[in-house]
């Protein structure tokens, strides 16, 4: 194994033995781990781009044990980084710097639930998808549904404001987040928000929802619960021209409609969903769009006539609609599991989050297929469309260096022309480290430096989760490697 | 090579991959046989991981599915050697597949775990000699299991103390503590013994228009303590115009020497299997186990794993496994004919893994036993989480089965049932010996028990 000399990694030289044993001291041996072989599966997350090890994992069962390790990191000066399920797509877990890393995995208790003032409390480390189960029968659910809500935790998903398909209607994380305990760097426990709406101050909350970690450590979240819509319809409309598709969402949503959701898959998806699911998809078809109303009775079957003629009249070839509750559940499990599915097309893909104004989609989606034919990368589309949220997903190999390299200015150029639109280049998944190099092209030196003072109001000392999402370096003496290589991913 | 965190740069490309660096390694080596291409249908998403026994009960990352194929990927790769502690998180793997259920990308995790283990084994084996190799595989797995009638023979002791209830006498004092750790947990595990029954004759006909002629499997363990499901299984498929055949020169799956590595016996077994069956000329072999109904309907694959140049090998034991059917899953799609008999019950049906996961046999269960008058299916939390039985898993990874047990028994008796349903003999034991120690008395029985019981219009009894 060569070492590189960008070697940016900090181990075993950046945790010494006696930090190490006063960490045991706090962990025990089974609330850590220190071994090479057992800290390799920790060096990336759901982006395989970029990947470093950590020093040390820790696995916290209290909101006391984490006030320690950050204790402990102050007064050692390691760096530490927070992670959830590791279901990152940005390399939000990338332990850059190495140092110690803290699993939150094990505070996954459901504090308290309670219908009357329709909140929960939970640990950061409850499974998204497991909140909605415990509140099965109430009539009431947890409504941010990221496509991953079965592995992600509500931790990792306050951390990114993550999105899901049903948050067009519902909004994401930060509207249904009403107060959550931190730990910031400095070992101080603050609670922001709480079970009430709108308490007074500044809302700390809503700052602290998709800082990526950048903060402090997350260490209990009280939710809002939505009450289960009385009524749905779910409608599947099948295209022979992607523009078609693209620009029928625009008609539905300038109808004044509000779905519930409103996605887009193209053929190379449709392809690998079917492969997976037996839907019985239309492989022939270019394009579909899978929308769903919900609220009454009555209100529900008028606006499904209005959004089948809308797609009648924009072309679709034909408009299906969900027959049973286990067809629409195959339906959205075909959606929420597409990602995924593409492990059925080819050993690496690389997805891409952006956004653009929701009238310029079918632009973007023909500067895609372009972009796609120019680097000979194939590329797949899936689109949170209702919100314009892009997910050209770009199929790689990744033992391919020459593949990886087209990989990355094929997705730049993409997210490049997202700005050029007037859109950005992140719809949920966050900047981490993948997208840092773009921040500066997002926003100019001033807002930059806003944001740096927020941060330095919290992470003064940047010890916590160095070099994600603004690009300055924290504490830990990286700035070289920006400065060597313009751009992370030049390292490559 | 062990892996040294201190060159792992961020920013390496193809590291995760067989990388220059890392070739992947000739067959003979560890993992060395798996199909590469199976590694790399891995895109690392992570959506696997709560869906996990493991990963659920520990939260690390290591005992996840995603963690695994890392691990096991990087020492094939090169890049990880095979360390006690690497051994360990694989082998706390329970091989219930639930992974393989939740992976959108289709990746096949049995097929990645078993060969995988199966080379560990063999290697083991190699370096042990004869005399020191543990006693437990020895004799019990290996000289015991397989063999129905050595283990009847074996068990009649603990069948004569059951009904004496001397069991329950040694155990109070304590007599039961000096028998060896793994045998005294075999012991606790060890169903009710019923009276099985005698054996079942080679041919059963067909009541009523004759549907199908299918085989019976009938399994080394299973026939030796399940017996009674047999003849119950039998009696069901008669009902629906099944002529039944028992082929006499049927063997053990092979499961268990599959599993250990010692892949000639397991071969062996297999071929003796496509023989027997073969030659009864049926259109379905059918199986009531689940465990031993995933080994038949994997033996093309372990055939292609094992010895990919022999083709005839190949069309033998795959054809078999194309046969293999689940007594539920044939029942369904021959459209059961319903039973009459009521049996006002609240029953959970309990998943078994290796039907669930490893072959996708969710609703077809369900299905049948709705179709019993007066009998309510109830549901319960975490239906797809194994209950910790998974084969001998019980008897090598004794603490994550008593915490896997623990949590699936709070789960079912959530739900208050009279009686739990469950397809597998493992599950079986394992929900009994839970049942046992929190001193519940809640009968475990098999789905084809109570379509038996409706068909032949006789009241539920037992517990
Ligand atoms: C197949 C697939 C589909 C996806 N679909 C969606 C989608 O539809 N919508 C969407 O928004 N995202 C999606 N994602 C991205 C990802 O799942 C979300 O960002 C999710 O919220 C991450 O949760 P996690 O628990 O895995 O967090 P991790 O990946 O572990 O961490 C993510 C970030 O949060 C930080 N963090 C985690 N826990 C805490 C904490 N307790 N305190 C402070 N910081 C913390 C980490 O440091 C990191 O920066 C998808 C990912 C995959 C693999
Ligand atoms: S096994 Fe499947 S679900 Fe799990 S990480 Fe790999 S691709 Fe994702
Ligand atoms: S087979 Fe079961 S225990 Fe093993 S990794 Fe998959 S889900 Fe976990």
């Amino acid at each position: 194994m060569t070492t590189t000399d960008h070697d940016v990694s900090r181990s075993a030289a950046g945790v010494g033995a006696a930090f190490l044993t006063r960490l045991e001291s706090i962990f025990g041996e089974h609330g850590l781990i220190r071994q090479p072989e057992e800290l390799l599966v920790y060096e990336c997350d759901g982006y395989v781009i970029e990947k470093n090890v950590p020093d040390v994992v820790v696995f916290p069962e209290s909101t006391e044990q984490v006030v320690k390790v950050v204790n402990l990191c102050a007064e050692f000066q390691v760096p530490f980084v927070p992670r959830g399920a590791g279901t990152s797509l940005a390399g939000g877990c990338l332990p850059v710097g190495g140092g110690v890393m803290i699993s939150l995995t094990r505070m996954k208790r459901i504090l308290e639930v309670n219908l009357r003032d329709r909140y929960a409390v939970v640990e950061p480390g409850v499974v998204n998808l497991h909140l909605t189960q415990h509140l099965k029968g109430t009539g009431y659910h947890y409504a941010p549904d990221p496509s991953s809500q079965g592995a992600c935790t509500i931790g990792g998903n306050f951390a990114t404001n993550s999105g899901g398909p049903h948050t067009l209607k519902y909004g994401v994380t930060v509207n249904h987040v009403l107060g959550a305990e931190v730990v910031l760097p400095d070992g101080s426990v603050v609670q922001l928000g709480g079970a009430v709406e709108d308490t007074p101050g500044y809302d700390l909350t809503g700052l602290f929802v998709g800082s990526e970690g950048t903060f402090g450590v997350c260490t209990r979240v009280t939710v809002r619960l939505t009450r289960d819509p009385a009524a749905c319809r779910t409608l599947l409309a099948v295209f022979n021209s992607v523009r078609e598709a693209t620009q029928s969402i625009s008609q539905i949503i300038g109808a004044g409609i509000v779905p519930a959701a409103l996605e887009m898959m193209d053929q190379g998806i449709i392809e690998a969903v079917e492969a997976a699911f037996h839907f019985g998809f239309p492989l022939d078809a270019a394009a579909v769009l899978l929308i769903e109303v919900d609220g009454l009775e009555v209100a529900v079957d008028d606006e499904a006539r209005q959004i089948i003629a809308i797609c009648q009249a924009g072309g679709a070839r034909e408009v299906r609609q969900a027959n049973s509750p286990r067809e629409r559940q195959l339906l959205w499990k075909c959606r929420k599991q597409a990602f995924g599915a593409i492990g059925r097309l080819s050993p690496s893909y690389c997805t891409q989050d952006g956004v653009v104004p929701r009238t310029k989609l079918p632009e973007i989606q023909e500067f895609i297929t372009a972009v796609g034919q120019r680097h000979a990368i194939r590329i797949v589309n899936v689109f949170h469309a209702g919100d314009g949220n892009i997910h050209p997903i770009l199929l790689f190999d990744e033992r391919d260096s020459d593949q990886v390299r087209r990989v990355l200015e094929a997705s730049e150029e993409i997210l490049l022309k997202c700005i050029e639109l007037g859109g950005s280049v992140t719809g949920e998944h966050g900047i981490g480290v993948e997208k840092i190099s773009l921040m500066h092209r997002l926003f100019d030196a001033h807002d930059l430096d806003v944001m740096r003072s927020v941060r330095q109001a919290f992470n003064p000392g940047g010890l916590c989760s160095p070099m994600k999402m603004l690009p300055t370096a924290g504490a830990c003496g990286m700035e070289h490697v920006m400065q060597k290589r313009p751009g992370r991913r030049a390292a490559l | 090579m062990t892996h040294d965190p201190t060159t792992s740069a961020c920013g390496e490309p193809g590291r995760l991959a067989g990388s220059a660096t890392a070739a992947p390694q000739p067959p003979g080596r560890i993992g060395g046989q798996i199909d590469y291409d199976k590694f790399l249908d891995c895109v690392h998403c992570g959506l696997c991981t709560a869906a996990c026994p493991t990963y659920l009960e520990t939260g690390d990352e290591n005992n996840g599915p995603r963690g695994r194929i890392y691990l096991m990927r990087s020492v094939v790769d090169g890049r990880l050697e095979l360390t006690p502690r690497v051994n360990a998180h694989l082998d706390l793997c329970l091989d219930c597949r639930s992974c393989e259920t939740a992976c959108p990308s289709g990746v096949e995790y049995g097929r990645l775990i078993e060969p995988f283990r199966a080379s560990q084994r063999r290697a083991e084996a190699a370096r042990q000699s004869a005399r020191n190799a543990d006693w437990f595989h020895r004799y019990i797995l290996y000289c015991l299991f397989p063999y129905a009638q050595r283990l009847r023979w074996a068990l009649a002791p603990a069948r004569l103390m059951q009904q004496l209830r001397l069991d329950r006498l040694l155990e109070t004092l304590g007599v039961i503590k000096i028998l060896p750790r793994r045998l005294q947990r075999m012991q606790s595990f060890l169903p009710r013994l019923l009276p099985g029954g005698p054996p079942l004759p080679e041919f059963l006909p067909a009541l009523g228009p004759k549907r199908a002629r299918v085989a019976l499997f009938t399994g080394c363990v299973a026939d030796a303590l399940f017996r009674h499901a047999h003849w119950a299984t039998a009696r069901v498929l008669q009902q629906n115009g099944c002529d039944v055949v028992v082929p006499r020169t049927q063997v053990c799956c092979g499961a268990i020497h599959y599993h250990s590595g010692a892949d000639h016996p397991a071969l062996a077994l297999a071929r003796a299997n496509a023989a027997a069956f073969d030659a009864a000329g049926v259109d379905a072999v059918v199986v009531n186990v689940a465990g031993c109904g995933s080994m038949l309907k994997d033996y093309g694959q372990i055939a292609r794993e094992l010895e990919p140049a022999q083709a005839a090998l190949l069309a033998e034991l795959g054809g078999l496994a194309d046969k293999v059917r689940d007594v539920s899953q044939f029942l369904a799609e021959l459209g059961l004919i319903a039973p009459r008999g009521e049996l006002k019950l609240r029953a959970v049906y309990q998943d078994a893994c290796h039907l669930v996961h490893a072959q996708r046999v969710r609703e077809q269960p369900r299905d049948l036993l709705a179709q019993i008058p007066g009998l309510e299916l109830l549901s319960i939390a975490e239906p797809e989480i194994c209950c910790g039985a998974a084969g001998s898993y019980n008897l090598t990874e004794p603490e994550m089965s008593d915490r896997l047990a623990r949590r699936k028994l709070a789960n079912l008796l959530a739900a208050d049932p009279q009686v739990i349903v469950t397809g597998n003999v493992g599950c079986s034991m394992q929900i009994q010996s839970a049942l046992r120690q929190a001193r519940r008395a809640i009968p475990v029985v098999h789905p084809m028990e109570l379509l038996d019981l409706s068909y032949r219009g006789v009241a539920f009894s037992r517990g």
